[in-house]
């Protein structure tokens, strides 16, 4: 049996190592992008001078031939179902008797006049990082760079462009920075942080157009508030959409992505989809249909691997989780905790920010009967075990409030927080009642 | 990658200096120059004001340059440019640094005439130029170790602020900072000379340097010395006997080998400040591992054949002169290692890998088969070799070349733990206690990592730290001196250095947190016995 693996991310990859576990069935992986798997969430470290390329690589590149996964570089232009084939654009093809998609995803343009002139991309591939080091080298040859759409990706390549001390525009559709996710509170204290960082971030403003000069290159940008402002860079982070089009036609069914069942199945026998490529028929409790999320990616891997090798097996992601970073305030959530924009009534929120330091928490609980629903906290790392094991339990907020210490995972010696927070809850508690 | 020849080449911005810090190096550089005058023979006229000069402008422009470099950002990871910088990117600079230090570990070790020591009569160039201090301290001239003890605890207090200002966010890596700061400067420099100074007779002893790093500890002239200075001599000999083994193993079990590596030794001093931003550059193949694990223990059987040698060389035959006789010493070795063999094996036999295994069966049985060797061959010679020739080649190669030359000398090209990774016969055997018995470990944070790889980016021990992260496993490696970098520079919040209970320490199994409501309750319930 060959499998055939289209993409080398950590969906693909993981998929490919875990069938390798359990099979001895020929594997291909097939990517456009790179020889070999890296991680996508280091590429920022390499531009910053953190990392090289090298270190981006979760595995040595004596460890394909070891464990027999056959890396292929090129890209797959078109699949023919019915003859079990691909088509690359070398004019090769290639025969698969059960094929696992896992393209990720693609920077979304939304018809700007100008996105496509030189100087104008997003950051997702490695290409994508090859043309920031052309496009923004040193703010010499770039003295402006605007950044459109405020997401994580769009604070990262915030991040990154003032790594070189690049003068940054940071463009933000919401009226504070990423309200569409944060909670107000939270999503405040980073607007604060962005500008700490010089970055000049223009709240509630949209782009309207991108101008080129003589040679087609960007040159400026002008925004709804009717202003124009000169650069030589424009990024657009305005978030990521599945990378699919190589699919049309194909007779395998996709909306937004290629749409698959609880086993990860498409509509076709013996074809999968996984990763950020990959949209839930029926979405899982409150995840997105569509998941760009590093783990997800990995546990789709993981669980496609277990189906291909006779074992099938429901993806079933459990509670949500995630982290990030921005700038140098670390992140992390469990459970759900809605932004102002999603928050119905049923949902109470309790928010605590450190007086001094750029330190806060949001816990969620229902309102009636105060099950513990989720947690952010932002500078503050929590204990993934221990929160996922009070959300299985339902845990009431109040023990939740009062054992917060238990789930704390910050190095020792560091200040802790647990008292003040407590404090601030018993005396709202005590006044709401 | 063969697709981006350019990457990183045309970066630039990240690693210029601004004008404060090129101010600052122009000042530490003409203090060093002092020095190097004073090394070509000028002889200044009033050293206490010159050698004030030297040292305060060498210190004032690191922590000016620190200063210039952190001050204006909000406290975070300080890794900007970090590869793109000539000296810590192994540019040129880092090649021309690498040379120096090596040099001056050459002159050191082998020619300290250059640096002006006379060995009859009144010292001249760099050493006279450290006489005062020397005096002042001790009462005595100075010498070329005096000039390097000296040298090393000012790199320690002046990177040390540089690191501290740093990781000024971080208060596990401000204390650990300030414990090495502390015990270098109080420990291996103040208090020996001050010793002599009281008690002219006893021989110098920094007491944080435990035998086997301290290799010459047992040899005779100095357990002579010891005796001979009465109860104060009698009880450092104690101290430095029970400090290897008992101090050591019972800190170790509680807090893992980092009590010692990285909070406490001066050579993990010097690499964890001067030797900071040199840390990425350690190797984290496997191919490096398993060298590291053949080299490090050697050295480590090495110096145990070595001690085991001199002392028993200058043992009598009968209990006249030391309390001990030799054959009583060399059964009392025998019957130690075979007990720490025996449990080891009784009760640690699954978690050892393969190759550890043959390598202790293989050494153990070395070491047994000379001892019977010796037995049977009544010979002079302890083993098969003179122990004044194994004391020697073991001084030249481990104590000089190794830990100085290489150890330091190649912090810009390898990183900044060589001599504590491959080499030290200390970390060696505080590896062994960790691995195999001790409370530490770096957990992982459930199902958070992304595999970007800065843990092992800056990981100075070489370990691929993401390879334990990213499949859930806690970090249990005999290398890992707990400087909590790994920790530091996740942004994720991933690792967590902390001491707990033995069971469930190692999991080995590939099983993320998130995934599928089976495997997460035997998450669960490991997490539950951890807790």
């Amino acid at each position: 049996m060959h499998i055939v693996i289209i993409g080398n991310g950590i969906s693909g990859i993981t998929a490919a190592r875990h069938i390798r576990k359990q099979t001895d069935h020929r594997i291909t992986v097939i990517s456009a992008e790179s020889d070999y798997f890296f991680s996508r969430t280091a590429l920022m470290y390499i531009y910053m001078g953190h990392m090289t390329f090298e270190h981006t690589k979760p595995y040595e590149d004596h460890f394909w031939a070891k464990n027999r996964i056959g890396l292929k570089r090129g890209y797959v232009k078109g699949v023919l179902p019915e003859k079990k084939t691909l088509l690359l654009d070398s004019g090769d093809s290639l025969s698969y008797d059960k094929l696992i998609i896992a393209t990720g995803s693609q920077p979304n343009k939304f018809g700007w006049p100008g996105q496509e002139l030189e100087g104008v991309q997003g950051l997702y591939s490695l290409q994508d990082l090859q043309a920031l080091e052309e496009n923004a080298p040193d703010n010499r040859r770039c003295s402006r760079a605007v950044i459109v759409g405020g997401g994580l990706i769009g604070i990262e390549l915030a991040e990154m462009l003032r790594s070189r001390e690049i003068p940054v525009t940071f463009l933000v559709r919401e009226s504070s920075f990423w309200n569409g996710v944060l909670p107000p509170g939270e999503s405040r204290m980073i607007n604060e942080h962005i500008r700490e960082h010089h970055v000049d971030l223009r709240l509630g403003t949209n782009l309207m157009e991108i101008l080129p000069d003589d040679q087609g290159r960007a040159r400026a940008v002008v925004t709804d508030q009717g202003e124009t402002i000169e650069c030589q860079l424009v990024g657009l982070t305005a978030g990521v959409r599945p990378n699919i089009g190589f699919l049309r036609g194909s007779g395998i069914e996709t909306d937004k992505g290629v749409l698959v069942d609880r086993y990860l199945g498409t509509n076709l026998p013996d074809v999968y989809a996984i990763g950020d490529c990959a949209q839930q028929r029926t979405p899982l409790g409150n995840r997105r249909a569509v998941e760009a999320v590093w783990y997800t990616g990995r546990m789709m891997g993981e669980t496609v691997a277990r189906t291909v090798c006779g074992n099938p097996t429901p993806y079933n992601p459990g509670h949500w989780f995630n982290s990030a970073k921005f700038f140098d305030i670390e992140y992390q959530t469990y459970g759900w905790v809605s932004s102002e924009l999603h928050k119905d009534e049923t949902e109470m929120q309790f928010h605590w920010r450190h007086p001094s330091e750029k330190i806060c928490l949001t816990l969620a609980y229902e309102r009636e009967g105060g099950t513990f629903l989720g947690i952010n906290t932002f500078g503050i790392r929590m204990r993934h075990a221990v929160l996922d094991r009070w959300l299985s339990e339902k845990l009431p907020v109040e023990e939740v409030v009062s054992r917060l210490g238990e789930a704390n995972f910050d190095p020792e010696f560091y200040a802790r927080h647990e008292t003040m927070v407590e404090q601030k809850f018993q005396t709202q508690m005590n006044n709401a009642s | 990658m063969n697709t981006h020849p350019s990457m990183s080449l045309a970066a630039g911005p990240p690693k210029t200096l601004n004008l404060p810090q090129k101010l600052a190096v122009f000042l530490g550089f003409s203090s060093l120059f002092i020095l190097v005058l004073a090394t070509f023979g000028i002889d200044f006229p009033n050293k206490t004001l010159w050698l004030t000069t030297a040292l305060g402008g060498i210190f004032l422009g690191i922590v000016w340059f620190s200063y210039a470099a952190y001050r204006k950002d909000p406290a975070g990871i300080k890794n900007n440019g970090v590869w793109f910088k000539s000296v810590s990117g192994r540019g040129f600079w880092a090649w021309g640094l690498g040379l120096a230090i090596t040099g001056f570990y050459i002159v050191l070790y082998f020619f300290p005439e250059y640096l002006g020591l006379v060995r009859e009569g009144p010292n001249r160039g760099l050493i006279a130029l450290f006489d005062p201090l020397s005096y002042f301290l001790s009462g005595n001239p100075a010498s070329q170790w005096f000039v390097y003890g000296t040298l090393y605890t000012l790199a320690i207090a002046a990177f040390g602020i540089k690191f501290l200002w740093k990781y000024r966010h971080n208060r596990y890596q401000t204390l650990r900072t300030l414990s090495v700061m502390f015990f270098q400067t109080a420990f291996a420099f103040i208090i020996p000379e001050l010793m002599a100074r009281l008690h002219g007779d006893l021989p110098y002893y920094d007491l944080k340097n435990i035998w086997p790093l301290n290799y010459y500890n047992f040899e005779s002239y100095r357990v002579n010395a010891f005796i001979d200075a009465g109860d104060l001599g009698l009880g450092m000999l104690l101290f430095g006997i029970i400090s290897i083994l008992i101090i050591t193993p019972l800190l170790t079990y509680f807090y893992g080998k980092r009590w010692y590596c990285s909070w406490v030794c001066g050579c993990g001093g010097l690499a964890e400040t001067a030797g900071d931003p040199f840390r990425h550059l350690s190797d984290k193949s496997t191919f490096a591992w398993r060298v590291e694990r053949w080299v490090v223990h050697s050295v480590l059987v090495f110096v145990v054949l070595m001690t085991t040698a001199v002392i028993y060389s200058y043992l009598g035959p009968d209990n006249s002169t030391y309390w001990l006789s030799k054959s009583q010493f060399l059964i009392g070795v025998g019957g130690l290692l075979t007990l720490v063999f025996a449990w080891v094996m009784i009760y640690r036999r699954k978690e050892l890998k393969m190759d550890a295994r043959y390598g202790a069966i293989g050494y153990m049985a070395i070491i047994l088969g000379l001892i019977a060797f010796h037995y049977l061959s009544d010979s002079r010679h302890v083993f098969l070799f003179s122990s004044e020739s194994l004391r020697k080649s073991y001084s030249f190669l481990i104590g000089s070349v190794f830990s100085g030359v290489i150890g330091t000398g190649f912090y810009p090209i390898f990183g900044n733990r060589v001599w504590c990774r491959f080499g030290c016969p200390m970390a060696a055997i505080l590896g062994l206690q960790q691995r195999l018995f001790s409370r530490f470990r770096i957990t992982t944070n459930g199902g958070q990592c992304i595999s970007c790889g800065n843990c092992s980016a800056y990981c100075e021990m070489g370990i691929d730290v993401r390879a334990y992260a990213q499949k859930g496993a806690n970090v249990v490696r005999a290398s890992c001196v707990g400087c909590g970098i790994c920790s530091a520079v996740c942004p994720r919040g991933v690792l967590k250095l902390e001491n707990g209970p033995l069971p469930g320490r190692i999991n080995p199994k590939e099983i993320l947190l998130g995934n599928d409501v089976d495997l997460m309750e035997l998450v669960n319930a490991d997490s539950e016995r951890l807790a």
